[in-house]
């Protein structure tokens, strides 16, 4: 497999996420899968911020583990990232901004100079310009046609004005002029393949995507990274698909809002980082008790506490499997790319309805942030979502209307407020089957304590539902494997980039990826891992969460761990060399 | 004269609905909080609302047990947080009656934060409470509403910070509706609350209802004794600065009755998602919508 990754870095507010985006949408607008990894700073102006896109013959799934071309806006991006370029590799950077001495660029590595200030002077007195012509000279390197990069400056700029535009389109021009002159195409640029373009997205764009396709009416969130993004996507949405799009004042109110709005009928959610969840934490009980149905986002990043707030972590399982005080059902599904982001925040929505129970989705800044392409089809928009009025008539019976009737599911029929003759409370505290409270003057009396324990029962049931509603994990990858990897979520995208790798090499490897941590299947997970003849559990965390679940509810203890808790995320190379110190096939200066 | 918002008679024959509800009361007797609860029930039997249209919203505290007593619809939630709860319904179907009851403890402590945003977004809620100037159902400690030098059991050596003001917080904060009621007195209770109710906003109805097991010095007796009606003083409620003075009278003379009250587009108004009616009766989801997809190429 050739790949091919074009990175850019500069400072906060230099443009770098729009002009690595476009270098993602090189590839995907000529029909090639690509990834797009940002990385940045916990500040406004001045941080560093970069961007890597990547791109192969055959379909990339990570940021990957160099780079092939690097467009500089500042020096600070030269030294942090030419030691990151490939052989072959060229530095872009105008000279009239800094200079980079010789014995600075990589062996291998080809500079072009090119004057991005110079030529963007010529049609505008604002500097941004540069960044067009910059992009113009990427281009002619990448052997990405120039009509591509018109076609996306053009969908950018067109709504800015006939001018904006025709500077953009001037600076590009004379950029990919001057690096025609002067450089040179990569030896790993890929022909334009054809055929539709690709989508190009993030984990978060995904996500509420998939939650306005499911039928999402109310959002109640509060900013906090990287979970923000989900918020904005929805609320520059919110007209069109009415939405109601509330920003709480803080994370208390944000579940508990989404809570009301779902109690009324309407389907709900909240999104949010560790930090934030964990101010969540005892409304989610709530939803829990009084069978409420919500949805979650868990959008992990570096902890504890504040952290490391833009960089990434699969921390917070644990957390999430233990958020609340007392027992009550809920689900854990954990998406690893943008298709399954979709996917499963839509089915998060299904399940959090079909049970009344709250549902959590975890991402992680990895996946939120990072950007991946998909094809259209990966997004069925064919769902209408069904109405909540489940109850259409008081049910006949001298007893009237019983909202949490204890049923063989656990699931009692649903009323909504408004509904006539259905009128019930829900209760945060221990009730009986329409809603009385059992936690006071009952509460120690025989027949009550039966009926807590009943009720307990009926709720937990549900568990065994959601379970038997969800398909168990399988195994992709080789089918005769030398080692299982196992892991969850993101760390999907670096390992599946590793198995290539490893299959190349003669080593071929499996991946059990668990896509529902709770409730786990953990009869199959089980039946899996002790079939393999070594596992490798693949984390980005201290302790190795999903491993000590695993054991939990398998009893199988995985020897083996790559863990992975500063801040970036797994690079391919890494995993590589730890499979082949665990299959015995070490070898010095393994990677790529 | 009317304390509050006009409070129309009910038209044609009394349809003589059921407020209350099978459950009754495990107040302790003598509870001020009967009183509200008969008050929320009058202003509920003297507006005529159906009963499965109204959604009564607590927290937690003795008084947070009110919505069990009434055969509305309910959500008993957790201490301190019934205003967003209801915010969350109110939002998703606005032709609901919404109505928050619940302890000073609950509302002016750990959800303060929640009353004073609710108050500046001015959304149509009618929020009732039961202030006893002290926690009940924890069994006597301190609240934010207990004076100073009051001897709790959490300050035995008396309360050393200054109360909360309820009624002035909620005029700075941008409440459009301010009252203040006494459950000794449920005539004027209901008009406050039927009052609050009508209003379209944000309605904050404090009511001084004393808690004769723990609070042994904000009494039935001690507001007996110094509440006077706003309306028999001929307060105006259109005046801010007054609604200010009246809000820090305190001592030998308190004030009762409707404090404040304006007329402001409310958060439903102003949401456009909310344009085409209740949200819950809205289409949802994006069937066959793929140009949705088309930013992302
Ligand atoms: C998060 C949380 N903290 C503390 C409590 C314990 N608690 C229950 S009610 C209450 C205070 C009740 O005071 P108030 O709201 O004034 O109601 P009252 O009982 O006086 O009517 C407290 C602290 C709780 N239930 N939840
Ligand atoms: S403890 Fe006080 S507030 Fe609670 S029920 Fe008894 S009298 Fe009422
Ligand atoms: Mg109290």
């Amino acid at each position: 497999m050739k790949d091919i990754a074009l990175r850019t870095g500069g400072a906060a507010g230099d443009g770098i996420a729009t002009i690595g985006e476009t270098f993602g949408r090189f590839f995907t607008r000529n029909g090639y899968h690509a990834f797009g990894h940002t990385g940045y700073q916990s500040v406004i102006r001045g941080g560093h911020v970069w961007f890597q896109a990547r791109a192969g013959t055959d379909r990339v799934w990570s940021q990957g583990d160099g780079c092939d071309l690097l467009y500089a806006l500042d020096k600070q991006t030269v030294d942090i990232h030419a030691p990151s370029l490939r052989q072959g590799g060229v530095l872009i950077y105008d000279p009239e901004k800094f200079s980079v001495p010789a014995e600075e660029i990589p062996h291998g590595v080809t500079p072009l100079e090119v004057p991005t200030l110079a030529i963007a002077r010529k049609f505008s007195s604002n500097s941004i310009l540069q960044s067009a012509a910059g992009m113009g000279a990427a281009a002619y390197v990448a052997g990405v046609p120039m009509e591509t990069l018109q076609g996306l400056l053009t969908d950018s700029f067109r709504r800015k004005g006939e001018e904006v535009l025709a500077q953009n389109l001037g600076a590009a021009q004379g950029g990919y002029e001057h690096a025609r002159a002067h450089g040179r195409v990569l030896d790993r640029a890929l022909p334009p393949k054809g055929g539709s373009p690709k989508l190009f997205l993030s984990g978060n764009q995904a996500i509420s995507l998939g939650a306005a396709a499911a039928g999402v009416k109310f959002l109640a969130q509060y900013p906090m990274t990287p979970a923000s993004s989900i918020m904005h996507w929805m609320a520059a949405h919110a007209r069109a698909l009415h939405i109601v799009v509330k920003q709480a004042e803080d994370e208390l109110a944000a579940i508990n809002m989404a809570i009301g709005a779902s109690h009324a009928g309407v389907r709900s959610m909240t999104a949010t980082s560790g930090g934030g969840f964990s101010l969540m934490v005892e409304a989610l009980g709530m939803a829990g008790m009084t069978e409420t149905p919500l949805v979650v986002v868990e959008s992990q990043r570096s902890g504890p506490s504040t952290g490391l707030p833009t960089k990434t972590e699969q921390g917070d399982l644990n957390l999430m499997l233990g958020a609340g005080q007392g027992e009550f059902p809920r689900a854990i599904l954990a998406p690893g790319n943008v298709v399954e982001a979709f996917r499963l925040t839509r089915q998060a929505f299904d399940l959090a309805e079909a049970f009344q129970t709250p549902v959590l989705v975890a991402s992680d800044l990895y996946l939120s942030e990072d950007m991946q392409s998909a094809d259209r089809e990966d997004f069925p928009l064919d769902f209408d979502p069904p109405s909540l009025f489940t109850v259409p008539e008081p049910p006949s019976g001298q007893n009237g209307y019983a909202r949490y009737a204890i049923t063989p599911s656990g699931v009692s029929p649903r009323a909504i407020p408004g509904q006539k003759g259905l009128n019930f409370i829900a209760g945060s505290d221990e009730h009986d089957e329409k809603g009385h409270l059992i936690s006071d003057v009952l509460s120690g009396v025989p027949m009550w304590v039966e009926k807590r324990k009943q009720m307990m029962d009926k709720r937990m049931r549900k568990l065994d539902g959601i379970r038997a509603a969800t398909s168990p994990p399988t195994v992709e990858g080789s089918p005769h494997p030398s080692l299982l990897i196992v892991g969850w979520g993101s760390t999907a995208n670096p390992v599946r980039d590793a198995m290539r790798s490893l299959e190349e090499q003669g080593i071929p490897v499996g991946y059990l990826q668990i896509h529902q941590p709770w409730p786990l299947h953990a009869g199959r997970v089980g039946e899996i891992l002790r079939a393999a003849p070594k596992v490798l559990l693949v984390e980005e965390n201290y302790s190795g969460q999903l491993g000590r679940l695993i054991r939990a509810e398998t009893g199988f203890e995985i020897p083996a761990k790559l863990l992975k808790y500063d801040g970036e995320p797994f690079y391919p190379w890494e995993i590589v060399q730890k499979v082949r110190e665990v299959v015995g096939r070490v070898r010095s200066g393994a990677g790529s | 004269m009317s304390v509050a918002a006009p409070v129309p008679k009910p038209v044609g024959p009394s349809l003589k609905v059921v407020y209350k509800s099978s459950t009754k009361p495990t107040w302790c007797p003598g509870c001020g909080d009967y009183g509200v609860v008969a008050g929320v029930e009058r202003a509920l039997q003297t507006l005529q609302v159906p009963p499965h249209e109204v959604v009564i919203v607590s927290g937690i505290g003795c008084s947070s047990n009110l919505p069990h007593f009434l055969s509305t619809y309910g959500f008993h939630s957790i201490h301190g947080r019934a205003i967003p709860v209801a915010e969350g319904i109110k939002l998703a179907n606005h032709r609901l009656h919404v109505i928050v009851t619940g302890g000073d403890g609950d509302g002016y402590g750990i959800g303060l934060g929640h009353l004073i945003h609710a108050m500046r977004r001015n959304l149509d809620i009618t929020y009732v409470v039961m202030n006893n100037e002290i926690y009940g159902l924890t069994t006597g400690q301190a609240s934010p509403t207990s004076v100073m030098g009051h001897k709790t059991k959490s300050t035995p050596q008396g309360v050393i910070e200054e109360p909360v003001n309820p009624v002035a917080l909620a005029l700075s904060a941008g409440a459009t509706y301010v009252a203040r009621g006494f459950s000794g007195d449920v005539k004027l209770l209901s008009d406050l609350v039927a009052g609050g109710i009508q209003h379209k906003g944000f309605a904050l109805v404090d009511v001084f209802s004393p808690c004769v097991t723990y609070n042994h010095l904000n009494t039935f007796d001690f507001f007996r004794q110094r509440v006077y009606r706003l309306d028999s003083a001929q307060h105006d409620p259109t005046d801010l600065q007054k609604a200010y003075q009246k809000a820090h009278e305190w001592g030998t003379k308190i004030p009762i009755g409707l404090f404040y009250r304006a007329e402001k587009p409310t958060y439903e108004d102003l949401e456009e998602a909310l344009k085409e009616g209740p949200l819950v009766h809205q289409k949802a989801g994006i069937r066959g919508r793929t140009e949705i997809l088309d930013e992302f190429v």
